[in-house]
């Protein structure tokens, strides 16, 4: 199997490669100009007034 | 209610009962002699109890087609008055067992009276049976209004709120009787782990499968924070409970860890615990009726977004600060205090942005005692993580770990932010649910906001003040290098402030035996129902489709 000093190393440095990966591609999923419009519009849905059905 | 169900959603749930009966006497047979019997009459009993209950309306006619186009909310109404049941009787508890620090006779002798036996009923009581069916019960509401879908079948709702239920019965049973594996916030046996398995992944399917429905592209914030929760609940759950039964008859087992190992497991459950039960989940709650409640839409929809992921992951690494300098390598626990520091950011974007959200709307905070309830929610929420992150520092904890100041801690989160958020939430979704113009008595709720305020602020300061005084009186020397202070010193020291908390936590209690009268009245006054003035009350569909189509 691996020993200690294997997953230690593999942890600090995948570990940190990985999250700031992830946080990178958040931060440009969130800001995608395209996303704009239905970002408002999720956000505009809920305290809009015709939510008492379900859309059939 | 039963009438609701279809003839063969009535059957199968029959067939459920029974099978359940039977795994209960089962139990009790095979289980003889041990408390594992006394927990299968217990599981036999509620199944009887649900199936009165079925029975009563078994052959009621068949629910109209009309029922089927609109939400299903049963299931909703009864999870808030469970809720607020486990509520009432969970911090009755906790004001005996604060009451117990303060004058420890209050056991009157009786072994299921015992600190050590109330402590966990309390702590399950509150987070598993007040939150956990605060946070079901709402996420079958948001669920259905932010996806436009109804739920994909309306058996499985009541397995999971039930199913959920006879667990947290099963637990608060099991510590009166002295059962516990000894994990904080896990400390039902094997038998009850596995059956939260079966209720959770049920639960995890409705919202696959109504999502898969959904008539709304986007899947709104809220629903990411819920389904957060319930993923990484199930992994918890799983992980953490890894053991051995002493044998299929005996309630007893055996963790699958052992040493330092299993100190890490347990507090990354523990520390996830607090991050996806008391925390994501009670987020989904506040982005989706804090919002409604104010009229204004999220301040910052890509703000929710990003400090989404960023609370998902780093939360994941944090659970090594509950175990500052054990055996624990040093690295993981400066791992484990590097992501508190950092898990700052979204913690306090979520909260800002809960604030910037009400910016522009503080009239509608001064006139609102529910709208009222959650802003205050939001700043307590940035209290505790702000709070939580500076604890994380390793020379802070050194002052702060195995005394008070962390009971205080945790109950800012606990009082002002998660029982803040779910009074709110329940309080704006009760008049919805039932059809309501407005709540019974909105007096009533602005008394329920200060008591809740008043009994928040003394519990926490009290804690406070105990928590610094004990860790210093722990840490000081003499001259020749001895300590200054017996353990006994600081027991005297501490003990005005045990009564200071059990009168902070009297005040909050009597906070939420006011909201049960408040929301009971509500539900059971015969109110006009004022077409106008509720906001939920049906309209028209947008878009209605046809049933059938004429000449298909
Ligand atoms: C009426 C209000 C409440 C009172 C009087 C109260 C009292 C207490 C007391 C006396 C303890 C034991 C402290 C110790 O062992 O030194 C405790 C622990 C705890 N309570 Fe509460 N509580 C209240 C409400 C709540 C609520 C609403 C929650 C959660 C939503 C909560 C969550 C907890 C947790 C997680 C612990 C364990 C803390 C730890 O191990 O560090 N409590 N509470
Ligand atoms: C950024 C967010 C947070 C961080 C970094 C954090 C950090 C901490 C730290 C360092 C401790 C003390 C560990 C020890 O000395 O044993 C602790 C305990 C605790 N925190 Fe937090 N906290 C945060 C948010 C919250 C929130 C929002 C709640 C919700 C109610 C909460 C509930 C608890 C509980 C229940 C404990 C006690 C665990 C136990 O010993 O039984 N925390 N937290």
């Amino acid at each position: 199997m691996f020993d200690h000093d294997t997953i230690v190393g593999f942890s600090k440095s995948f570990g940190l490669l990985y999250l700031v990966a992830m946080s990178i591609g958040v931060v440009i999923y969130a800001f995608w100009p395209a996303n704009k419009k239905q970002f408002e519009r999720a956000a505009e849905s809920v305290v809009s007034d015709d939510e008492d059905r379900p859309w059939l | 209610m039963i009438a609701q169900l279809t003839a063969l959603e009535r059957t199968y749930a029959a067939i459920i009962l029974v099978v359940i009966m039977c795994v209960g006497v089962a139990m009790a047979v095979v289980g003889r002699g041990d408390l594992f019997a006394v927990h299968g009459w217990i599981i036999a009993a509620y199944a009887m109890a649900v199936m009165v209950v079925l029975l009563r309306d078994i052959d009621a006619p068949e629910p109209w087609e009309e029922h089927f186009r609109e939400y299903y909310d049963d299931p909703t109404k009864v999870g808030i008055i469970l809720s607020l049941i486990w509520g009432v009787i969970a911090m009755a508890i906790g004001v005996w067992v604060a009451s117990l620090l303060a004058w420890p006779d209050l056991t009157f002798d009786a072994a299921w009276a015992s600190f050590g036996r109330l402590r966990p009923v309390h702590t399950s009581g509150v987070i598993f049976g007040f939150g956990g069916n605060a946070l079901i019960a709402t996420s079958f509401h948001v669920l259905q209004r932010t996806t436009r879908a109804r739920l994909p079948d309306q058996l499985s709702p009541w397995f999971v709120l039930l199913g959920y239920n006879l667990f947290c019965v099963l637990a608060a049973t099991g510590y009166l009787m002295g059962m516990t594996q000894s994990k904080e916030y896990a400390e039902p046996e094997w038998y009850a782990d596995l059956w939260l398995v079966v209720v959770w992944v049920v639960y995890f399917a409705i919202y696959i499968r109504t999502l898969a429905r959904r008539r709304e592209p986007h899947i709104y914030v809220a629903n990411w924070y819920y389904m957060a929760f319930i993923l990484v609940v199930a992994i918890l759950h799983i992980v953490n409970n890894l053991a051995v039964p002493v044998s299929i008859g005996h309630a007893k087992s055996y963790s699958l860890f052992s040493g330092v190992q299993d100190a890490m497991t347990q507090w990354w459950y523990g520390h996830n615990a607090v991050a996806f039960f008391l925390t994501s989940g009670f987020l989904g709650m506040m982005y989706y009726y804090l919002p409604k409640r104010a009229g204004r839409p999220i301040y910052s929809y890509r703000m929710s977004i990003i400090s989404f992921w960023g609370i998902t992951f780093m939360y994941m690494w944090a659970g090594s600060h509950h175990l500052h300098y054990t055996a624990l390598p040093h690295w993981v626990q400066t791992l484990g205090m590097v992501f508190s520091l950092v898990l700052l950011v979204p913690s306090w974007a979520s909260a800002g942005n809960a604030l910037l959200t009400l910016n522009g709307a503080w009239h509608k905070v001064r006139d609102d005692a529910v709208l009222r309830f959650m802003m205050l929610a939001a700043i307590f929420y940035g209290i505790t993580t702000f709070e939580g992150s500076f604890m994380a520092i390793r020379a802070v904890n050194s002052l702060s770990h195995y005394t008070d100041w962390t009971v205080g801690h945790v109950h800012v989160g606990a009082l002002g932010w998660v029982a803040m958020i779910t009074f709110g939430s329940l309080y704006a979704l009760v008049p919805w649910m039932w059809k309501r113009p407005a709540l019974y008595s909105a007096r009533l709720v602005e008394v329920h906001f200060w008591l809740a305020l008043a009994g928040t602020v003394v519990y926490v300061f009290a804690m406070w003040n105990s928590g610094i005084i004990q860790g210093l009186m722990w840490r000081t020397y003499d001259p020749n290098g001895t300590l200054t202070y017996s353990f006994l010193d600081t027991l005297v020291a501490m003990h005005p402030y045990y009564i200071a908390r059990a009168f902070g936590g009297l005040l909050f209690l009597t906070g939420i035996v006011i909201a049960f009268y408040n929301i009971w009245m509500t539900i059971t006054l015969p109110a006009p129902v004022d077409e106008g003035a509720a906001s939920d009350l049906p309209v028209e569909p947008p878009a209605p489709r046809a049933w059938a189509q004429a000449g298909e």
